[in-house]
């Protein structure tokens, strides 16, 4: 995994005694907060309702053991004894204490870590496939250019003040397990007729107020030209992108209201410029970053003693089923560790389990974990004769729910128990309806089904995208929840429908539980999946299972 | 014609801990919004809003949000104020779990108190 070199140590190191000489003269009363506050944002330090609340990059989701451990000791040494990992792979500590942070961003440093650009309107840390360099499906590991990215934006003087934030997402696989459409960039590895590597390169998406899918800009980028090529959309966005209006000034709305061919043409004019500048000074930087994912030494061994226990076991066997991804080595799997206990916040971890899974990553992962943005923890190299003994540890430490891309495996966003942005809470909802569906014990039955909440139309809980949304409002004083139905962030992506009026928070989880009762009722077979479902039939029968038919005429 | 003035209290999070405080009528900033004072008065209102505003030693984003009285002292209109008053659902961590008692209404929440 990566490394800093010297000159990433020496940049982070300053930029803590920075913040620390900015945090002094904040307390001293030297800087007013209208002064501070840009800059605390540009160390990754919010304000919310109860308490600050530091967020930490975890770079394309990638940690390794002593990272992983370094940020258990920050949860229990600087907070509460648990950190909160995030839809965009970043980890988020919600109650450090302003004299604190620059402790614990040294700390960080330490461990080659930091939570510079997770604010503002700079590039935003860069997201990948968690699955990235283990899934049997990859054309090639994204991640040495994620890498090459993050080093490239870090301090991008030219793009320190884009319009609005600006979020990167890349895969390496055709399977898009990051989302890449719903990015203001999104690059998805590909090879051309002649079995050439490249890009297909996505612009303009984005959640939020105004949902889009990214549009092909692209359609094949020859790999050696994905630096030039990101720079002048990044460039052409800055000049193009509009400063008058907050909610007009991602780039998705650039692109809609310049059109998309107007907006290539401005790329590629600057692209023509900008290839021959850097002269390949990138992919100098690239082979040398590269040489730090070259992937471990997998081993051989036999299975037999797995599948005994496997046979033996059906607690052991129902996580297997679905807690395990196909690996590219044999023997190897890619395991997911559920942060979704029914009842549990979607995302959290104490300092303990943070432990027990690296722990796990050091004694049977080669080493690595990674974050995904789904907001579970990853295993991306383990070997199925470990399986058991991982297994049983997770199991001691609360890890080992077997739900993962089931009705429980639930995003949701901080809400407004933390959030000050919210509208409505989004962790009790969450947590009700992971409950009632323990209840009814038919998850395994249902099958595939993700649904995404979020506490308001910022989106971070990714609702657009879920089979089922659910976007928590203030309607008149009392929260209120809005359910959209359809929504897919694969390869094959759209935006979910909206269904009809909204339900207050004591009628939310009965109303999931009929959309979900009503897709047995009507799918084809146990094989066609709630998407595939909804896709066939429509919204219609949807919205007869949620409202009645009655209500329905009223509405 | 003019509206009625809606009851104000001042709020803002402290500097260092980040927590919620009330600005009282002795000036002081509370942790218990109970001993808030409630601004009956629009006028009062700014200017106990422009007090608040040179205490940027000690807190940040002070404004006015609405209240209303009891008579244990102020209680909050809005459930966002209400959970300000408490802290978060998940865990018992926040105000909750320092011995406040929390104040004003969630709709559909029954935990709720004051
Ligand atoms: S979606 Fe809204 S409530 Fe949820 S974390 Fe984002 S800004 Fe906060």
């Amino acid at each position: 995994m990566y490394r800093y070199n010297d000159f990433d140590e020496a940049f982070v190191r300053e930029r803590v005694r920075q913040f620390r000489a900015q945090v002094e003269r904040r307390i001293d009363g030297s800087l007013t907060e209208d002064e501070f506050r840009p800059l605390r944002l540009m160390n990754g330090l919010y304000l919310q309702l109860h308490a600050y609340m530091l967020r930490v990059a975890i770079p394309y989701g990638t940690l390794r053991v002593d990272q992983m451990r370094r940020l258990a000791d920050i949860a229990e040494r600087w907070d509460r004894g648990y950190g909160h990992f995030t839809t965009r792979q970043n980890i988020q500590f919600n109650w450090p204490r302003l004299k604190d942070v620059p402790d614990i961003l040294d700390a960080l440093a330490d461990v080659g870590m930091h939570a510079i650009q997770t604010s503002g309107n700079c590039v935003r840390n860069v997201t990948a496939d968690h699955f990235a360099g283990a899934a049997a499906d990859e054309i090639a590991d994204p991640r040495p250019v994620a890498e090459l990215l993050r080093q490239w934006s870090t301090d991008h003087p030219e793009f320190q003040f884009l319009p609005r934030k600006f979020k990167i997402a890349i895969t390496g696989s055709p399977n898009d397990r990051a989302v890449t459409r719903a990015h203001d960039i999104g690059l998805r590895m590909i090879r051309n007729a002649a079995g050439e590597p490249g890009y297909e390169v996505l612009v303009g998406g984005g959640l939020g107020r105004t949902p889009m899918l990214g549009q092909v800009i692209r359609d094949f980028l020859p790999a050696e030209d994905l630096l030039p090529y990101v720079e002048a959309i990044l460039g052409a966005y800055n000049l193009k992108g509009r400063r008058d209006n907050k909610y007009k000034a991602r780039i998705k709305i650039t692109v809609f209201e310049n059109g998309l061919d107007a907006f290539r043409a401005e790329v590629e004019k600057r692209f023509a410029r900008l290839r021959s500048e850097w002269k390949g000074a990138d992919r100098a930087l690239l082979a040398e970053i590269e040489r730090h994912f070259a992937p471990p030494a997998f081993r051989e061994a036999p299975l037999d003693e797995y599948e005994a226990f496997r046979a033996a076991n059906p607690a052991f066997r129902a996580w297997t089923d679905t807690n395990l991804h196909p690996h590219r080595a044999p023997g190897y799997a890619i395991v997911t560790i559920s942060l979704k206990k029914p009842g549990a916040t979607p995302g959290d971890a104490t300092a303990h389990q943070m432990r027990v899974m690296a722990d796990l990553a050091e004694a049977y992962g080669h080493g690595e974990l990674r974050v995904s943005h789904e907001q579970n923890i990853v295993l991306p190299h383990v070997h199925r004769s470990d399986l058991p003994a991982i297994w049983q540890r997770l199991r001691e430490a609360d890890l080992a729910t077997a739900n993962v891309g089931l009705v429980s495996d639930i995003i949701a966003c901080p809400g407004m128990d933390y959030c000050a942005l919210a509208t409505a809470r989004s962790i009790p909802v969450a947590q009700a309806i992971a409950r009632r569906f323990e209840e009814l014990d038919i998850e395994h039955e249902v099958g595939p089904l993700k649904i995404k909440i979020s506490g308001c139309i910022n989106a971070c809980g990714h609702h657009h995208v879920g089979h089922i949304g659910i976007l928590g409002l203030d309607r008149a004083g009392v929260e209120n929840y809005q359910i959209t139905l359809g929504g897919d962030g694969t390869e094959t992506a759209s935006l979910g429908e909206k269904m009809g009026p909204g339900f207050p928070a004591e009628e939310i989880v009965g109303a999931v539980e009929r959309l979900v009762l009503g897709y047995l009722a009507i799918r084809r077979d146990a094989e066609e999946t709630f998407l595939q479902t909804v896709r066939r039939v429509g919204l219609e029968p949807f919205k007869g299972f949620l409202y009645g038919t009655e209500a329905r005429d009223a509405a | 014609m003019s509206r009625r003035f809606t009851p104000k209290v001042v709020t803002a999070n402290r500097l260092i801990e980040g927590d919620a405080v009330w600005l009282t009528e002795d000036d002081r900033w509370s942790p218990d919004m109970a001993e808030a004072e409630l601004i009956e008065d629009e006028a009062h209102a700014q200017l106990r809003l422009l007090f608040a505003k040179g205490q940027s030693h000690l807190v940040v984003g002070p404004e006015l949000v609405d209240a209303a009285p009891s008579p244990t002292g102020p209680v909050p209109v809005h459930f966002r104020e209400a959970f300000r008053t408490r802290g978060p659902s998940n865990y018992r961590h926040g105000k909750q779990a320092e011995g406040l008692i929390p104040r004003g209404r969630i709709p559909g929440d029954e935990t709720t108190h004051v």
